[in-house]
């Protein structure tokens, strides 16, 4: 390309990425400023001096405290990340290697769970957890978050597999290996990064549920860090310095495992939408 | 060549996660299907369907002439009509753009930022935005001395705020989709096309854009996908609001069945929002039904 047109093209990506960035800057700003440097605008330096004082209020809140929000959210999205993995991990296998009735129509129908909105199941999962006493439990919230993850995880895993050739898992049947060593011996050790991508994905989009746990999470003190948010909204007018410095806290989580673990999180998302 | 499965196969690799799947999305599903056919004494009836199609809430027709509520139903539509053309383009364009640029992966992973936090936190960021005082918005119009105000909380303008703020928020799934779709397409195919004296557009419109017609079928499933099930963001911004403005089904269905408690509408709304995410995902169900 030539020396002119590489300079604009430059120049105009920087721009539109700067513009993509501004409500980040605002929200920070906004959260780091006092209440009265913010009313000429956060963009505003002629006096600057930033404090932590919302992050400490929304951290210690006297009804709604985001140290705890936090602390539950891992509770929840830990065991939501862990237990589906290794489920649909062998389910993904199981489409993956082998012949059985209904096969198609099995996948299809796993289909079709991925597609659900949360809204098809809330009203029986609802009566259900409230008739086995699960209701406003993290059992019953991991048990929701795990059958939901496990239909994508299902999907993402078996795509996976069918690029494994079968080939490596022939040569150690003739040694006698059999279907269940041949899984866990060379098939999973190969699945590990694949692993990894959903692991990285299925954690966040736990931690980022806000409708499960809306519905059947209510005690003030179980209360997710997802849950907390719009609590801290205010009444009669939005107080900006405490709403920013909570959302920015609870969004440091994924971002942190974004940053991180991007290469995963990206082939991810690659895989996970295009097989 | 597949294997033939035993019984203990299925036990070992299957059955765990099938049961959960059946109990916990596929009995639920079907039990909101039934619901919205009952009264609340458990009678089949239609009267839950008529209810909810003959209520403002779902298509407002006075609407049509006198503006915003339109309707959850309508508010979804006008949503996909914005937001699906300007994410897929927009994402495009970029991929296309940040490719070449210095630093383009820092600035992707920026754009990509709205797609890595809880949407409720993208939520508050657009109505952060949209806000009369501080937003971003705003100074910008000020900068041209108009003076905005807060665009959510006005109903001529709320569900547009919104939409527009989604848009930021999701533009960098197609673009991250686009950029692996790119890396794809083999580089011969270019230096032939610019030996053959063929310029960057003419490229792009014949060579690029042809050859992502794979990705674009996944964008734009994906995107119907999230802009059907629309929900954190109304519920923290505007909470549907003012009066029903900027409602969508997903939120009307939980107003329905947690404040209104009436369960029979709550599912006739599930089940066309449902029935929407099903049309939506026909190209997926389709691919899926070739797997052997």
């Amino acid at each position: 390309m030539r020396g002119k047109s590489r300079i604009t093209l430059n120049l105009l990506s920087w721009i539109i990425g700067l513009i993509w960035l501004i409500p980040f800057i605002g929200v920070f700003m906004t959260a780091l400023r006092p209440l009265d440097e913010l009313l000429h605008g956060w963009w505003n330096f002629e006096s600057f001096h930033p404090t932590f004082s919302n992050f400490k209020s929304a951290w210690f809140h006297p009804t709604a405290p985001l140290s705890v929000g936090i602390l539950n959210s891992l509770k929840v999205a830990i065991p939501s990340t862990v237990i589906p993995i290794i489920l649909a991990t062998m389910m993904g296998y199981y489409f993956s290697r082998y012949r059985f009735p209904f096969k198609r129509s099995m996948f299809i129908l796993i289909i079709i769970t991925i597609t659900l909105p949360q809204q098809m199941i809330a009203i029986p999962i609802y009566k259900m957890l409230s008739a086995t006493g699960l209701l406003d439990t993290y059992t019953g919230l991991i048990l929701l978050h795990t059958s939901w993850g496990i239909p994508w995880i299902t999907f993402f895993m078996r795509n996976f597999f069918t690029t494994i050739p079968i080939s490596i898992e022939e040569a150690a049947r003739l040694d006698g290996a059999g279907d269940i060593t041949i899984f866990f011996r060379i098939a999973l050790p190969l699945s590990l990064p694949a692993i990894g991508s959903a692991a990285t994905l299925q954690f966040n989009w736990v931690w980022s549920d806000f409708f499960l746990a809306l519905i059947t999470v209510y005690s003030p003190d179980k209360l997710l860090a997802t849950q907390r948010i719009p609590l801290m909204r205010g009444v009669y007018h939005v107080d900006w310095g405490l709403l920013s410095s909570a959302a920015i806290t609870v969004m440091i989580v994924p971002i942190i495992v974004y940053v991180f673990l991007q290469k995963y999180y990206i082939k991810g998302m690659i895989g996970w939408a295009t097989k | 060549m597949l294997r033939k499965s035993k019984f203990t196969h299925f036990l070992v690799f299957m059955a765990p996660a099938l049961t959960l799947i059946m109990i916990f999305v596929v009995y639920p599903s079907i039990a909101t299907i039934s619901g919205s056919f009952r009264t609340e004494d458990g009678k089949w009836t239609l009267k839950n369907y008529l209810e909810v199609f003959k209520s403002s809430e779902l298509i407002n027709f006075e609407g049509f002439s006198r503006g915003f509520p339109l309707g959850a139903l309508i508010h979804n539509l006008i949503w996909i009509a914005i937001h699906l053309p300007l994410t897929t383009s927009l994402g495009l364009i970029l991929a296309v753009i940040l490719r070449r640029a210095k630093g383009g992966n820092l600035l992707k992973s920026f754009i990509f930022l709205g797609m890595v936090m809880p949407m409720i936190v993208g939520g508050v960021m657009v109505r952060f935005m949209f806000d009369g005082n501080i937003g971003v918005v705003n100074a910008f119009l000020r900068l041209f001395g108009i003076e905005g105000k807060t665009w959510t909380a006005y109903p001529e303008t709320a569900l547009f705020s919104l939409i527009f703020g989604s848009v930021w928020l999701w533009t960098g799934f197609s673009m991250i989709l686009y950029s692996a779709g790119i890396e794809t397409i083999p580089k011969d195919f270019y230096e032939a096309a610019s030996l053959d004296g063929a310029g960057p557009v003419r490229i792009f419109f014949s060579i690029t854009l042809p050859l992502l017609k794979p990705i674009t079928i996944v964008v734009v499933t994906m995107t119907l996908l999230w802009e059907l099930k629309i929900f954190d963001i109304v519920y923290v911004a505007t909470m549907g609001g003012p009066g029903g403005s900027s409602n969508v089904l997903a939120l009307q269905m939980y107003n329905y069945a947690f404040r209104e408690l009436d369960m029979g509408k709550a599912s006739v709304i599930a089940v066309i929002l449902t029935g929407s995410t099903l049309l939506a995902s026909i190209p997926l169900l389709k691919s899926a039904s070739e797997v052997s």
